[in-house]
């Protein structure tokens, strides 16, 4: 017996067929079967109401770290994912910064595994640049493609060599798939824990200047036009990285680019009173940095939404300022803090909303869905646009609870995540 | 116990002091002012008065210090309080307890005040924030040190009657520097104007956001100012580059009889110690007529009198005859 589900009158918004209308959508076997007014259920489907509700083609996080292996005291794969579905996520992307990285096909095939078994989420393994995240070698980038690896990052370290970026930016073409990077120049950032500005100044914590990120970012688009690679920028922060890349973009550079929620939403204030949980890396940074952000992810600049979702265990934010590490939770608040604070403020419409965390995303590293068309993949997730929730990390499905947002009042929430056609959470 | 400690009244201070940036003109002028009667304490033939007799004070030291520690002890002793200290070499830091374990330790062993060290920018507050006890800040990260700055104003206001209006130049690696912040809020706050003059690499990048003038060159705050307070250049600065040499520093940056004389007027000399010689200042300006160094180190013991007092609920108007009570 084939498995069928018809989402009824829904408000279909794709952005990938210009869609934005009640209709509904039918699920066969894992595929979007059909798309159109009144389909007439299938004896045999699962069918589900979705008056009220915006049926969207999957979404994908291209930037999660699920600490598998190595860390599983902070996040595993399995609870990663069961977080990405809470969150709304059909899909996510596991950076390679674990411990061991994954650097080699085998452990590409220990996330491909563990991604299946838990059943969830959709996991799309990223492999190292580097053997060993060192910056020095090229990884066995073809045999990890083989194994499933969509792209390659050494996350978490910026490629700090440019000789090996500009190796890893021509081998990488082979393959079909982008070389991410965190862009930070080290020399201008280690030891540093926050944004340079009066606020590092009183509370006399070293700084991470803007320059840093943008110095970098300027030689990974430089590199990238050299090579005619494709270069996919990290967790953009800055106004001068974003014109760079919009400026990159018009000379026809092949660059994609994230901005994460916490960019799009919160300030360096955020720190004050040394809150560990408002520390990251990119830093938070002013608010003219975030208002050009928003700018980018408006017009294009920036092509996706991605949480750089990074669970950190609670002794470990419960520290001196200096001594925490870097990052936030992001897979089960992005979609209320989108809605909320950039969507219902007009920075940008539901459809593009859900362009940069689904269309976006499956364009730039070249994944299944991002689209709700015939014969795509049945990757679906359902949102309620006028739910009111509030932030509470204990209902957090992810195994860790750092985040700035505790308390935050939202509005707008996922109400089902579908994949291949499975309904593998509701509210 | 005094009768005015045991007063319900609300502690003029809060329960803490991490900092001067959030202190008002009065509470800066009131630790001053309760300062005063406390010198005399450590001029008598027998050092003590019963003001904390049975208060339990921790010195938790998490980085090396002489001057602070001791400061510390000297004032905690002369008030009768029971100390223990404890420093990072000889607890179980090393062995890699969290400062929060600390914390909740120290707590378990009902103490009644810590006066903590600790290199991270924020951890007094963070130690604050997590138990009842009165916390001290003596210094953390590049952050604030509450106590040097206020025995710094009381220095300058000993020498020149008043801190309104003074110019004061900070010299040297204010970037690193926890006494630099604390002496910029504080003497903004009593009116001074105030200025910085270091190359630039030892500079915050968004000092002048403080309020401060920046000078580039020493010759120049030299004939801005009216009271120099020149800061440690440490060693390891050198070693991360942020001078090329300790020698060049003090040809271009150091403190010398010799610019000194160039000054319109006499500079009052301040070094937090401790102190360089041959580096950020010369041994004849430490040891000359100008200079109120070891004066600082007197007044420090004061101050941190005065800083105990308040925080165990002591009312600023109170503190002579809280001295004389019970007859030391």
């Amino acid at each position: 017996m084939s498995a069928k589900a018809l989402l009824k009158s829904g408000r279909v918004v794709d952005p990938s067929q210009d869609l934005d209308e009640i209709l509904d959508l039918l699920l066969v076997d894992g595929i979007v079967a059909s798309i159109g007014k009144d389909i007439s259920a299938p004896e045999d489907a699962d069918v589900i109401d979705c008056s009220g509700l915006i049926v969207s083609p999957g979404l994908i996080d291209v930037h999660v770290h699920l600490r598998e292996p190595g860390e599983e005291h902070k996040e595993t794969i399995e609870t990663g994912v069961q977080a990405a579905v809470a969150g709304g996520y059909t899909a996510v992307c596991a950076m390679p910064n674990t411990d061991p990285p994954i650097d080699d096909p085998a452990a590409v095939g220990f996330i491909v595994a563990e991604g299946r078994k838990a059943q969830a989420a959709r996991v799309y393994p990223v492999g190292c640049i580097s053997v060993q995240r060192a910056g020095e070698n090229l990884a066995p980038i073809g045999e990890m493609v083989d194994a499933g690896a969509v792209a390659i990052t050494d996350d978490g370290n910026p490629v700090m060599n440019s000789g090996l970026m500009r190796l890893a930016l021509e081998y990488a073409q082979a393959f079909g798939i982008p070389v991410a990077d965190h862009p930070e120049d080290l020399g201008l950032s280690a030891g540093r824990h926050m944004n340079e500005s009066i606020v590092s100044t009183r509370l006399g914590l070293a700084g991470k200047p803007n320059a840093a990120e943008e110095v970098h970012i300027v030689r990974d688009l430089l590199l990238a036009e050299l090579t005619g690679g494709q270069i996919h920028l990290q967790h953009i922060s800055t106004e001068f990285g974003v014109d760079a890349i919009r400026q990159a973009k018009a000379r026809g550079v092949r660059v994609t680019a994230e901005a994460s929620p916490h960019h799009l939403v919160l300030t360096e204030e955020a720190v004050e009173g040394y809150r560990t949980e408002a520390k990251m890396n990119p830093p938070l940074r002013t608010a003219k940095d975030v208002a050009a952000v928003r700018a980018g992810l408006a017009d294009g600049s920036l092509d996706v939404i991605a949480t750089d979702h990074a669970p950190h265990h609670y002794d470990e934010k419960e520290s001196a300022f200096e001594d925490a590490p870097n990052g936030l939770v992001g897979l089960e608040t992005a979609i209320g803090i989108i809605m909320t604070d950039i969507v219902s403020e007009g920075v940008i419409d539901i459809a593009t909303m859900i362009d940069r965390m689904s269309c976006g995303p499956a364009r730039a590293f070249g994944l299944p869905g991002g689209t709700l068309s015939e014969g795509a993949v049945g990757d679906v997730t359902v949102i309620d646009p006028d739910l009111g929730w509030t932030v509470d990390p204990n209902a957090f499905r992810s195994k860790s609870q750092n985040t700035p947002f505790t308390g935050r009042e939202l509005k707008g929430a996922p109400n089902r995540t579908i994949v291949g056609g499975r309904t593998v959470w509701t509210r | 116990m005094t009768a005015a400690m045991a007063s319900s009244r609300v502690p003029a201070l809060g329960k803490d002091l991490v900092g001067l940036e959030f202190l008002s003109q009065e509470q800066i002028l009131m630790i001053l002012d309760t300062a005063e009667p406390f010198k005399e304490i450590s001029e008598r033939r027998i050092k003590k008065v019963p003001v904390l007799r049975g208060k339990t004070i921790v010195n938790l030291f998490f980085e090396a210090s002489t001057r602070t520690r001791v400061s510390f002890e000297f004032a905690e002793k002369r008030l009768s309080a029971d100390t223990v200290n404890i420093s990072a070499s000889g607890s179980s830091v090393i062995k890699g307890e969290t400062l929060v374990d600390t914390a909740r330790n120290l707590e378990a062993m009902r103490i009644d005040m810590v006066v903590m060290r600790h290199g991270s920018s924020g951890a007094a507050k963070f130690l604050a924030d997590r138990i009842p006890s009165n916390v001290i800040n003596a210094g953390d990260g590049r952050h604030e040190h509450p106590t040097q700055g206020l025995l710094d104003l009381l220095t300058i206001r000993d020498h020149c009657d008043r801190v309104q209006g003074l110019k004061v130049c900070l010299v040297g690696d204010i970037l690193h520097s926890r006494v630099a912040r604390s002496n910029i809020y504080g003497l903004l706050k009593l009116g001074a104007e105030v200025a910085v003059c270091a190359p630039k690499t030892l500079l915050p990048s968004a000092i002048g956001d403080l309020g401060v003038k920046v000078f580039r060159r020493i010759e120049e705050a030299i004939e801005w100012a009216d009271v120099l307070n020149i800061l440690r250049l440490q060693l390891e600065r050198m070693e991360e580059g942020y001078v090329p040499s300790l020698r060049e520093y003090n040809r271009i940056w150091g403190v010398t009889a010799r610019r000194l004389e160039l000054a319109p007027q006499d500079l009052l000399i301040l070094h937090p110690g401790p102190m360089n010689r041959g580096v950020e200042i010369d041994s004849d300006v430490a040891d000359g007529p100008h200079s109120v160094i070891l004066n600082q180190v007197t007044n420090g013991v004061a101050v941190r009198m005065a800083v105990l007092y308040l925080l165990a609920g002591g009312q600023p108007g109170s503190a002579e005859a809280a001295k004389k009570e019970a007859g030391a």
